[in-house]
């Protein structure tokens, strides 16, 4: 049974319900159950049956449950994901994690460009959501709080090759060395297709060749394992590490570069050897960059000064991943050399 | 006592109305006035292809000359519409050809046009004078050429970003030596070169000719040459100017320029170098209507063009302005009324732009007379929605587009509802809205309540539940289409409002939770909606409760559609699923 039949269902969940009797029941205002960011409500009658039977199902075949009409509420029957309805963990729900992500000892995905919009011909393949595809797998492997929206278009085979749509600049295209999730969504931004195929054929590297503006704000990515969007900070917006750590523990809520700031701040710039290691083995994240040089290395290696002027994109890993990459005495051999 | 207005007086009054809004008000006053409506309407508009069938147009107006139709949903532009759904021209053509031959005008957007198609509107229509396809594709080339070798007396001949298959420049060539009536020529679209001495034999013979839109192939040279021709030109859309500048060439063209003394939109541009800018410097003031949007200049170089269009009303320009252009734009052109700001890199990698919120506020301070504004950007804050809302309370179209899905406020980590509230709350003419951001549903329910202006609503991956879709389907008074992406709600709020649907054109529904069920049950109880679900997998083969992937629904009184491909199913296709297993009240 293939992965996108699996992923492509029915979490319509208890929100779904258009059964009166259920809405009846629920006392908020209006007459209609307010839901939290994930589908779930306090709706008693579907709650606690469906949601158990659900988190039951593991990878639940579709094909028997295909052919079935079933009665009753959205959901009580369908295969789900194995997914974001264990992951309402008391701790969620009413945050409203922006991208909340459960350490995971999972894959990262892989997104594979894809051909969005290029030409005339748009069938299925094309116009499904190529961020499905990157949160579907991600979905299964339990990592990722998310409206199951985008998982219910159609979900392409994983190895697409690597092409560099036409209908995209190639200018910032990530080149392939770290998995970075970066994913496209269809339609999105909503850009019509005529414009991105002109901007594609006429926009040269001019973005990347003029480099950064000067005085004004320092965009960088930030990818996250498993998390299907990027975010971007403006570097120049903080003074050092411990300002960067907090707000990417922000914005990546169970992020840690940790003990930057609040480990008795000396206002150090720079991490010791041995409280890398700490991180390394204690925590699940780290927080890697990309150099000019193409480089990946631990944040922290480098003076804050020195770090915003190489620093081309942040990512933060798993620490398994993370072992190989700059150990302090590399990074400060670098930053010798360019002192 | 019957006071009735003779025929013939009520002919003439209502021929003084030009609204179709009015006229269809007119239209419903009684039967009388129905019957004097519809003989007198020359030009009609159908939003929505499917809602009503050729033949009842066609017998409806009688004297109709000018016809305006749309077709497919407009998130089509974003690639949401598979290949094949429909939107085809042919049965209207088809019809009109037979039933409507005195027909002048169509204007087609957003719909499948065949060769087969141009050539029938060659062929059929004896006094054809003008063609506009807008975001349409289907045809070549030679359809191109069958029009202009035909049609005797056309006079505009307009191509706006269509996907055509080019099969060479000869079709500029079917124009006879003899045509001589054109007004307007955009063929902006197309990528193969015609002949220019063609192209010069043309615009030399066409006195009226006030708009010309050259494809990129048009070299500098040649463009020299056509507007020493044209000098009358109002609208000018240039071709490609990124060869090498040489000086000779550059001063023929400012010359050029200097002499086009009736220069009010200027667009094209594509790619163009900054050293040829200044041979546009002495249209600038007179400029109305600028697109910069293909123009790959960047900031210093784009404002010493920019503070010279003091008269500027409409301005398309990509992001590589930055806040400082727009600060420029807010002080010099303090005629704006329309503002476009296109992302450079249309992709979530926005790359390290220096264009924020700041841009749009400045613009909205400046101008006094901001009414329409789409902005491209990667995050925005609640403090500048608040304040553009102050200051722009005249605002008619709100368009904002954060590019980064759900970015809360980046200064307060809060969602963008208050910022979005200020503005239903203070743009009290506010038409046409697109939010983004992070939002929850109270945004809705501010929008819901205060927006009542608001025809057309954008919207995705926003809210929480199926309070935000309940909120704009029972408010939002003036609602006429609605577009929703990527939002988590379910059946409730859509069966709810069903009736609501019926007031409205058209609504899609995309990658939320909408049951296959609840689409059978509203088609069920509203049997004047289409409702369209547009899945890969056919949903007849899933639970009922399965959502689908994306869902058109609109009224029409045409019934079900015949030329539904297999991947479009409606309640029509297979009646004996019969009725839905799902309970309702």
């Amino acid at each position: 049974m293939s992965l996108e039949e699996e992923l492509q269902s029915n979490v319509s969940v208890a929100s779904s319900s258009p059964t009166s009797n259920c809405i009846s029941r629920n006392n908020t205002s209006g007459g209609l159950k307010e839901h939290n960011y994930l589908g779930l409500s306090d709706c008693s009658s579907v709650g606690s049956s469906t949601l158990s039977g659900l988190a039951e199902d593991d990878k639940a075949t579709i094909s028997l449950k295909a052919t079935e009409l079933t009665l009753g509420l959205p959901g009580s029957q369908s295969p789900v994901r194995d997914t974001d309805l264990n992951l309402l963990s008391p701790v969620k729900l009413d945050e409203k994690p922006f991208f909340p992500l459960l350490p995971t000892k999972d894959e990262i995905c892989s997104s594979s460009q894809k051909n969005i919009g290029s030409g005339n011909k748009r069938g299925f393949s094309d116009t499904m959501d190529q961020f499905a595809e990157a949160k579907s797998s991600v979905y299964t492997e339990k990592n990722w709080m998310f409206p199951e929206a985008a998982a219910t278009q159609s979900v392409t085979k994983k190895d697409m090759p690597q092409n560099i749509p036409k209908g995209q600049s190639s200018t910032t295209n990530n080149s392939s060395s770290p998995p970075a999730a970066k994913a496209q969504i269809v339609g999105w931004p909503p850009v019509r297709s005529y414009r991105k195929n002109t901007l594609a054929t006429t926009c040269k590297n001019s973005d990347e060749v003029d480099g950064r503006p000067g005085s004004g704000a320092l965009f960088v990515k930030v990818s996250m394992d498993g998390a299907p969007y990027l975010r971007k900070v403006d570097l120049r917006s903080y003074t050092n590490y411990g300002e960067l750590s907090s707000a990417l523990e922000k914005m990546f809520t169970t992020f840690t570069l940790g003990q930057c700031g609040s480990n008795g701040g000396t206002g150090k710039d720079i991490l010791s050897e041995t409280k890398l290691k700490d991180l390394l083995n204690g925590k699940d994240y780290v927080l890697t960059y990309e150099d000019k040089d193409g480089d990946w290395m631990l944040v922290g290696d480098v003076p804050w000064e020195m770090f915003i002027d190489v620093c081309k994109k942040l990512k933060i890993m798993k620490g398994c991943d993370a072992i190989g990459l700059a150990a302090a005495p590399r990074a400060m051999e670098k930053s010798k050399m360019r002192a | 006592m019957n006071l009735r207005l003779p025929s013939k007086v009520l002919e003439h009054i209502i021929s003084f109305i030009d609204s179709n809004e009015d006229r269809n008000s007119v239209s419903l006053v009684c039967k009388s006035w129905f019957e004097t409506e519809r003989k007198t309407r020359k030009r009609v508009f159908v939003g929505n292809c499917y809602a009503i069938t050729p033949a009842a147009v066609a017998r409806r107006f009688p004297e109709m000359r000018s016809l305006t139709l749309k077709g497919k949903p407009h998130f089509a532009d974003y690639n949401l519409v598979p290949d094949g759904w429909g939107g085809y021209a042919w049965p209207w053509i088809e019809a009109m050809a037979k039933k409507s031959p005195s027909l002048e005008e169509i204007r087609l957007k957003r719909m499948v046009v065949t060769d087969e198609c141009l050539e029938l509107i060659a062929a059929s229509f004896k006094d054809f004078k003008v063609l506009v396809l807008t975001s349409c594709e289907g045809f070549s080339t030679d359809g191109i050429a069958a029009i202009a070798a035909t049609c005797r007396n056309l006079r505009v001949l307009e191509l706006r970003e269509c996907i055509v298959e080019d099969l060479g420049g000869d079709w500029l060539s079917y124009f006879p030596e003899t045509s001589t009536s054109l007004v307007s020529l955009d063929f902006s679209c197309l990528d193969s070169e015609v002949k220019l001495s063609d192209l010069e034999r043309l615009v030399s013979r066409s006195p009226d000719l006030k708009s010309l839109k050259l494809n990129p192939a048009v070299t500098v040279d040649g463009l020299e040459s056509l507007l020493r021709r044209a000098p009358q030109l109002t609208e000018l859309g240039t071709g490609s100017f990124s060869a090498e500048l040489k000086p000779e060439a550059f001063s023929k063209l400012s010359e050029a320029f200097t002499n086009c003394k009736q220069l009010k939109c200027l667009s094209g541009l594509w790619d163009v170098l900054p050293e040829y800018l200044p041979a546009l410097y002495s249209v600038c003031p007179g400029l109305t209507s600028l697109n910069l949007s293909y123009a790959t200049v960047r900031m210093p170089d784009l404002v010493e063009l920019l503070r010279r269009c003091s008269k500027l009303q409409k301005l398309w320009v990509m992001d590589l302005i930055e806040d400082k252009g727009l600060e420029t734009v807010a002080s010099c052109c303090k005629e704006l009324r329309e503002l476009r700001v296109f992302p450079s890199v249309p992709d979530l990698d926005a790359t390290n732009v220096a264009l924020t919120e700041q841009g749009l506020v400045f613009v909205s301070q400046g101008c006094p007379k901001l009414e329409s504004v789409l902005y491209f950007c990667v995050q925005f804050t609640n403090a500048a929605l608040i304040t553009i809302a102050r200051n722009r309370p005249n605002i008619k179209c709100f368009r904002l587009c954060v590019i980064e899905p759900f970015a809360p406020d980046y200064k307060t980590n809060e969602p963008l509802d208050k910022g979005f509230k200020a503005i239903a709350e203070r743009c009290k003419y506010l038409q046409r809205l697109s939010v983004s951001g992070l939002l929850t549903d109270k945004a809705f329910k501010y929008i819901a309540k205060h927006a009542k202006k608001v025809r057309m609503l954008s919207v995705a991956f926003a809210g929480d539940s199926d309070l935000m879709l309940h909120h704009l389907l029972s408010g939002c008074e003036s609602l006429k289409k609605l577009e929703i992406r990527d939002c988590p709600f379910g059946d409730t709020a859509l069966l709810e409002n069903a009736s609501k649907l019926e007031t409205m054109r058209s609504l899609w529904l995309s990658s939320c939770f909408v049951s296959f069920g609840a689409c059978k049950l509203l088609s069920q109880k509203m049997p004047r909606l289409n409702v369209e679900v547009i899945d890969e997998h056919p949903p007849e083969t899933r639970p009922e409760s399965s959502p689908v992937e994306r869902i058109y629904i609109y009224r029409t009184v045409a019934g079900p559609r015949l030329d539904m491909p297999e991947f479009v199913w409606t309640i029509h296709k297979n009646p004996e699923i019969g009725v839905s297993h799902l309970a309702i009240k």
